[in-house]
This record gives C-alpha cells, structure tokens and sequence, in this order.
C-alpha cells in the first residue's frame, strides 16, 4: 500500500503504468549476470563442473595452477549438480557458462542441437591433433565431422576380482577367466547358497548342488561368482562382448542383431540359472550406495564385477584388506575378440553464446597439455588421454593395475557409447529390456526387436529433423 | 463510464496489476506457449519448428505413453477412493470425545506437511526389499515380504500404500465439515432407534457430501498429477515401466531427452484429462451434493 501511494506521489497520474513496468523490470533484472571481470582487470571464466570430493579438488589445483600462470585470465570454478539439464536450460536462456565440464555422451546431443561450440578454429590454431590423443576418445569428442570438446579424465573398464574368494573355491587367484564360457564356470565355483537339509540351514557351493537341487532354486546366494546386472551400469552393452553393434554409424539401429541378441541372452541365463526372485532378493541386500562399504564386492559377497578405473579409490576407502585384481574383461571368443572395453571421458566443452570462448579455450588447452592433464589424471587417479606420458607417470600411479587400463584404452576393441544423437533415449531403452530379460518379463529376442522398432522410430523422427536443417547448421558451424 | 469511475477503474486495476502482472508472464504465457509447441518440434535450444498435429499423432502409437497413462489411472482409481475412505474413517474417530484428541488430530495430519522428497526417501528405506521395514516386521510373523520396489507386480502397490498414509488433508477437511453437522439430527435418529452405520449413512455422509465432492475431485487432480514420490523412488518407472506414471514420463520427455514439444503435447492431454475426469465426479456427484444453503 505504502509503495503504490509512494509511487502515485512521486510519479502523479502520468506514471500509473510505471509500476507494472517497474515490476517487469525487477523480475529481468533479476536473472544471473556473471562476473565479467575481477578486481585487478582479469577477465573472469566461469566454468561448471560436476565433479566433487577428491575429484573435484583435482581440479580446482589445475585451475589454481592455471590462474596462478599467467594474469590475464582467472577461471571460477563451481561445482554444479545435475549439469547436463542446468546446461541446456542456461544455454537456451542465453547465459551459459563459459567452459562446462561434461560426460563424453552429451556430445553429440548437444552439437546437434546447437548448445556447443565448434572447436576446430581453435584446434587448428593451437596445432592440436588426433594424433595428440588415444583414437577412441578424439572420436568421443567429434560429431558430424566437428569437433566438439576435448578429453578431460577418461576411463576403461575391466574385470575386479576377489583373489581370497578365488583361493577359498579352489581356483588359481592369478587366473582370471579369459572367455564367457569360463567366466560362468567360474562364476558357478565362486557362488554359495544357503539350503535346508533335514530342517538344517546349510551352505554349500552352488557347483556342490545335485540337479535337482539346481533346478528347485529352493535356496538363499549367500555370495554370487558373478552377475551381468552388478552393478549394472553397462548391461546395456553387453553385445560389444560378443562382437556386436549398437548401430551401422549413419542410420540403421541394430539393437536385434544376433550378437545383440546373444548377449541379452547370456545376462538373463544368471538369474535364470540363480533363481529371480534368490537374484532379486540378494541384490536388494546391497544398499542404494555404490559408494558405501555395503557394496557387494567391497564386502565380498560378489567375488567378479566390471568396474572402471576408479574402482581402486572406494577399495582403498571402504575396504582396503581386499585381496583383488584387475584383468581385461572375457568376451566369447578371446581368439577374435580380445581386450574388449568401454571406453570413456568427461570433457571439457564452451557451451554456444558463451561470453568468453577464447579465454575458455586458453584454459582448456591448458587442462589438456601434458603436466596439467597428469596431474589432474594422477589426482583423479586415472590414466591421461594424452599418448605421450611422462616416464614416471605408471610408476607414480597408486593404482596397481593402472596398465591393464592404459592397455585396455589403446585396444582395437575399446569400444564407445554410439554417438548418436538419441543416445540417452536408446541407452533407456536398452536398459529397459535388460531388466525385462533379467526379470524373466520378456524372452531376450523379443525384447531387442522391441527396442529396435522403438529406438529406430525415435532415430527416424531425429534424423528427418537434421535433414532438414543439416545444410544450414554445418554452415553456421563453418563459420564459426 | 465517468470520470469517477474510471479513475476507480485505474486505481482498481493499479492495486491487483502485481497479480496480473504475475499471472501473464508466470501463468498465462507459459500455458499459451505449452499448447502451441505441442503443434511444434521443439527442444529448447532450437527454434520451434510447426509440424501440426504430429505430437499427438505419434502418442497414439508411442506404447509407453499408453502403459504410462494406464499406471497413472489404476493408480488414480485406487489410491483415491482407498484414501478417501481412510480419511473419513480416521476423522469421524477424531470427531469424537477420546481422550488426547488434538494430540491425535495433529498426528494424522503431520504426513501432509512433510516435504515429499523426505517422505520418499523414508518409503525406500521402509519398502526396501531384503532390509526394509515392512519386510521386517512382516518375517516376525512369517511372512516373506515381497520386493516392494523390484517387482514389476508390486510397484504400483507400493505407490498407493504410500500415497495412502498422507491423508492429513482429506482428513482434516472432513472433521471441519462434521462438526458442522448438526447435533439434533443424530439425537432424533437416536431415538428413532439407528444405530452408528445407519448414522453414517443417513446423516453423516449425506450432510458432509460438498467436502466429500471437494476431496474427491482435489483427489483425481493431485494424483493424476503424482511425480516427486514416483520420480525419487522409482525414477525410471521401475521394473518394466510398471510404475511409470503420465508426469514423470512428461519430465522425462522435456528434461531428459529434450523432446519439449512432445511434452508440452502431452501436458495438454493430462489438462483434457483433468478436465473430463473432473465433469465425470461432478456428473457422478450431481443430485448426491447437499448444500445446506439449498
């Protein structure tokens, strides 16, 4: 009340519609303008970043490295949850940050829809070539023959096992499994369930088991060899192990192809074998938290599981006693398939509209030279994107196995989520009808076919969108 | 019109322009914007492009928004009258003289006023399958629990129990509207010789009819626009999609797969949704309302 009859005495009958304006004002003035420059006249970069805890402190000794090297430039870092919906949302809005630390599958989504900046001028001024990088992750950073981001921290996967477990169920702890035959036969050995006898609990190897005990699946998994669903991150790509694709590269989805269907095949044959309630109801015993001593293999009732190369971390953090190792995870035929990976980065990538895309690139050509990369890889304790390392570099690493990962990225058969720009979608799909075959919901091949028409519904709709606009976008993206 | 009322006009119009101003950019906009990239292929970060009716031509054969409007009308149909129900039963107890009353009333109505992200994370940790609460207490007696969370079978289950137990609202409606009904008709129907359920019958549920209309319709709106507890503890819909419900799959659309004209498309058939569940309770209610006005 005191502000409408302040305002009418200031401004008279004339200024009546001021208030509504002064009000809309209010509301614009409102939204984020960032920092454009600090005290001393530096010209502020702000840069997002999902990383935190070890990870994340890292980074910010790069970044203090970075701003303490030269005095044009100071990088603000923040620590941003949930990034890739903040990203689009303040790119469209039109106040993006200037560099953002991403996950390597945003690329090709978010090129496509034009929330990124092309890098290539920038590449090409600073001499910065594939050969600078392991192929599969420049490959990671490119779409539509642009390239979009560079490398920040990447990662393989690889088979972890329990090497006490092994020595309890008889087999050698120097021995990984080298093929999906012998990894099951060995997943078996390792598996222990709790059965009544005679009105007496007892446990017993799953492999001690008459047939018909098997087939019963009257028992509790005390401790499980092995389960393609734990921790289930990549059960959507299982085909890569059995010599399959997720797509041709240009337009054809091949989710139903035979390797595709072979691999549904294999990871619901574990609950089908274990019983899916007994897997269900083990698996609910694991806690909602990788990150927790509760994680299966960290308490050892889990004796193989494909992790990534920050599976070290949590071991030395939640379970430091554990008698493990890391080998290249088997795939069904060792002969032809051998060093089988998913090979994967975040990036670091100038979202499109950001006020400062030279100084950006500055600072992420930074990130990528050679000591700064090792030391946020080493802090990360991961391996560098880069192919030329310091001699020390292996040596220094606190992770034992870290070659086998280095090796596993360097293989022809480390392979990448598609890049495609209805990954996210597809990936949904696929674990959709993973938990459909695991569930003994749906047979594996119906499954596939299901989300072969689906996805490729989806692809179609995307692609007739790039069609039509696909001379124009690669235009623009020329010339920037 | 004079001067004197257009200057009352003006000063009218000055003193509600902070609502009006708020509406439109807040209200207004936004859903005149929704219906019209409903006609368009839109992602946010690219300009719309009109495709026509093609967003809700591609509904009709998209199965999951089927499966994903399915859960969300079993969900709706049972959770609503069972909560309904529970509420009126609990506020019909609270409406009589039993010691500790208010410490009751406030009790029952604490679910409603705790923030749904909490309540959530409570429910996993009760429904967890090998852990959890609920399976817990149900061993002590022998019963094997199921995998609340899991199963395809139980997700939905597990959705309505939980929405069952934050009936505080309902609940406290309902005790304001009996205690407006009038003692004299429950003494005449006591000496008439009805008992307690031909009372409830009779006089109770007829005489507390408009806030049962009110619940009911507030029931269908709020479920059938049910999302934080579906995302938090299932966010993917669970096993199967089972319990994947209309707006978690329209948050799915816009924020995850930037589909935003899909979305926006299917935002508008949740409205027309609203809208015709909404006319079918009042059809269903017309002639059973009793106002005492009337």
């Amino acid at each position: 009340m005191m502000i409408v009859g302040w305002f009418l005495a200031a401004f008279g009958r004339q200024g009546f519609w001021l208030l509504p304006a002064c009000l809309c004002l209010a509301i614009v003035a409102c939204s984020h303008q960032p920092q454009q420059q600090t005290e001393d006249g530096r010209i502020v970069v702000e840069y997002w970043e999902h990383w935190t805890g070890f990870e994340g402190e890292a980074m910010q000794a790069v970044v203090d490295d970075f701003n303490a090297s030269q005095n044009r430039i100071y990088v603000k870092k923040l620590t941003v949850s949930q990034m890739d919906q903040k990203v689009i949302l303040a790119t469209a809005g039109g106040n993006p940050p200037d560099v953002v630390g991403l996950w390597s599958y945003n690329v090709s989504t978010y090129a496509e829809k034009g929330a990124l900046t092309p890098l290539n001028k920038y590449l090409e001024a600073e001499g910065i070539t594939e050969a600078d990088y392991i192929p599969a992750l420049w490959d990671l950073c490119e779409h539509r023959g642009f390239m979009w981001a560079l490398p920040s921290t990447p990662a393989t996967i690889a088979l972890h096992w329990n090497r006490r477990l092994f020595k309890e169920a008889g087999l050698d702890p120097d021995e990984p499994p080298t093929s999906i035959e012998e990894l099951d036969a060995m997943a078996e050995r390792l598996t222990i369930v709790e059965i009544k006898r005679d009105g007496v609990k007892q446990r017993v190897r799953y492999t001690d088991l008459t047939q018909s005990g098997r087939d019963s699946k009257d028992f509790d998994i005390v401790q499980l060899g092995f389960s393609p669903n734990e921790p289930g991150w990549w059960k959507q790509m299982w085909g890569y192990w059995f010599g399959g694709d997720l797509w041709d590269g240009q337009r054809t989805i091949t989710a139903d192809s035979k390797e595709n269907i072979d691999a549904m095949t294999w990871h619901g044959s574990y609950s089908q074998k274990y019983g899916v309630d007994n897997v269900k109801k083990f698996s609910a015993s694991f806690g909602a938290h990788f990150a927790s001593p509760q994680n299966p293999f960290l308490d050892e009732r889990v004796a193989m599981v494909i992790q990534g190369v920050w599976m070290y971390n949590f071991i030395e953090k939640y379970s430091p006693q554990l008698d493990w190792a890391a080998a290249p995870f088997p795939s069904i035929d060792p002969q032809t398939l051998p060093d089988v990976t998913i090979i994967d980065c975040d990036i670091l990538a100038i979202p499109a509209g950001a006020k400062h895309p030279d100084e950006a690139f500055e600072f992420i050509s930074y990130v990528n030279s050679q000591g700064p990369m090792e030391k946020l890889c080493l802090g990360h304790r991961k391996f560098s994107p880069l192919t030329t390392v310091s001699d020390g570099f292996i040596e220094q690493h606190p992770n034992p196995y870290i070659k086998v990962f280095i090796d596993l990225a360097h293989s022809p058969n480390a392979r990448t989520t598609p890049q495609m720009s209805i990954w996210q979608e597809y990936n949904e799909e696929l674990s959709v009808a993973a938990d459909r075959v695991f569930g003994a919901i749906m047979p594996a091949d119906q499954a596939m076919r299901y989300v072969e028409e689906r996805v490729q519904w989806k692809f179609d709709r995307a692609l007739r969108r790039w069609d039509l606009t696909k001379d124009e976008r690669i235009k623009h993206w020329t010339e920037q | 019109m004079t001067r004197k009322q257009r200057h009352n006009l003006r000063l009218g119009l000055l003193f509600i322009s902070p609502w009006i101003v708020g509406f439109l950019i807040f209200g207004a906009y936004p859903i005149v914007m929704a219906v019209y990239y409903s006609f368009c292929d839109y992602d946010v970060l690219r300009d719309a492009v009109w495709v026509g009716p093609l967003n809700y031509q591609d509904m009709v054969t998209d199965d999951v928004f089927w499966k994903s409007l399915y859960n969300t009308l079993f969900y709706t149909v049972v959770s609503v009258p069972l909560s309904l129900t529970l509420a009126l039963m609990i506020a019909v107890l609270l409406n009589r003289p039993i010691l500790g009353r208010s410490l009751f009333r406030t009790f029952f109505y604490i679910p409603a006023i705790v923030p749904l992200v909490a309540v959530s994370m409570i429910w996993i940790w009760v429904f967890e399958g090998e852990s959890g609460l609920l399976n817990y207490g149900l061993s002590l007696i022998g019963i094997e629990g199921p995998q609340w969370l899991n199963d395809a079978s139980w997700t939905k289950p597990t959705l309505i129990l939980s929405s069952v137990w934050q009936t505080g609202g309902a609940m406290v409606l309902f005790l304001a509207g009996l205690q407006d009904v009038p003692r004299s008709l429950y003494e005449s129907a006591d000496l008439d010789g009805a008992g307690p359920v031909e009372q409830l019958r009779h006089i109770t549920i007829p005489m507390i009819s408009p806030v049962l209309y009110f619940n009911l319709v507030m029931g269908i709106i709020l479920s059938i626009q049910e999302f934080v507890k579906p995302y938090i503890m299932m966010p993917n819909g669970g096993e199967d999609r089972s319990a994947l419900l209309f707006a978690v799959y329209i948050y799915q659309n816009a924020f995850q797969y930037n589909n935003m004209g899909y979305a926006c498309a299917m935002a508008v058939v949740l409205f027309a949704m609203i809208l015709l569940l909404t006319w079918l309770a009042t059809k269903a209610m017309a002639g059973h309302v009793y106002y005492g006005g009337d």
